[in-house]
């Protein structure tokens, strides 16, 4: 189980509940495939991906950026048991999905990137380090039922 | 011979660093500072300073050099092997810094670039930036072994 101090739960619920879905969810996906190609590989029923301008003005990947990020709700409700909560995603992940998890480090990433993009200097290095172990916490439990 | 980087990388490269040179030393000393405080792993190599708080006079300096190494590797980014050779001897025979940290670094220059440059740091000049910290790491871990 992992400890979260408070200003850490409150870093990270401050930072959700003031987050533009339809917006970082989409970059950050769209980010995730022009920054690291290869992840197109699971996408090949999402229509014209062939080029950035491509992906950028995909509707698929617009919904699906948004659906991703909205994914990570559940995880901001039980911080205290992202791994239990998150027991039947790694699931589909792994037996449905095929997903290489090392590739959720990769979204995570970029996700970074673009909250960090827009918080501008409001995402000091200490909110940095609670984001990124919370992705990081995220990442461990999406690839724990893999086998 | 350059490792990976094609003509459209290096021109990206090339590009946005004319645009971003000016705030190296910013850059650097941001970038440093968030990776001793979301790493706090690499603060190892730092057990001289007295001092590894964001920003710290050390933090700064040094921030600076290493930036000033990633414009000398961008003048030089058609051979970045032969170019970054006594950097190179230096991280492998001196400093013998874990090759997995140049990554992180990288990773934190990238969060300083997002901040600073948010418009202009697209997905594009993203993926050749990476690439090219890549190219440069791997440059620097040439004489490791």
């Amino acid at each position: 189980m992992v400890a979260w101090s408070d200003q850490e739960r409150s870093i990270i619920t401050s930072i959700f509940s003031n987050l533009d879905y339809n917006d970082v969810g989409p970059k950050a996906l769209i980010r995730c495939l022009i920054v690291y190609p290869w992840t197109q590989r699971y996408f090949a029923s999402f229509g014209n991906l062939y080029n950035a301008d491509a992906i950028k003005t995909n509707p698929n990947i617009q919904a699906h950026g948004t659906k991703v990020l909205h994914g990570l709700d559940r995880a901001v409700k039980n911080m205290d048991d992202i791994k239990t909560t998150y027991a039947e995603l790694s699931v589909l992940h792994s037996e449905k999905l095929h997903v290489d998890p090392d590739n959720f480090k990769l979204l995570a990433d970029c996700l970074t990137i673009v909250i960090a993009a827009k918080m501008g200097s409001g995402f000091t290095p200490e909110i940095q380090a609670t984001f990124q172990k919370f992705l990081a916490v995220v990442v461990s439990a999406l690839g724990k039922q893999y086998h | 011979m350059t490792l990976f980087l094609s003509a459209k990388d290096k021109a990206t490269v090339k590009t946005f660093w004319a645009k971003i040179s000016s705030s190296g030393e910013e850059i650097g000393t941001d970038a440093l500072s968030r990776m001793l405080v979301v790493y706090p792993q690499t603060k190892t190599y730092f057990s001289h300073w007295k001092d590894l708080s964001p920003g710290s006079a050390p933090v700064v300096k040094h921030g600076a050099t290493v930036m000033a190494g990633v414009g000398d590797a961008v003048a030089k980014i058609d051979d970045l092997t032969s170019g970054l050779l006594s950097l190179s001897e230096l991280h492998a025979f001196t400093l013998r810094v874990d090759p997995s940290n140049f990554k992180i670094l990288s990773h934190n220059i990238l969060v300083v670039l997002a901040i600073m440059f948010p418009t202009d740091f697209t997905p594009e000049v993203h993926v050749a930036m990476d690439k090219f910290l890549a190219a440069v790491a791997r440059a620097l871990s040439e004489k490791y072994r």
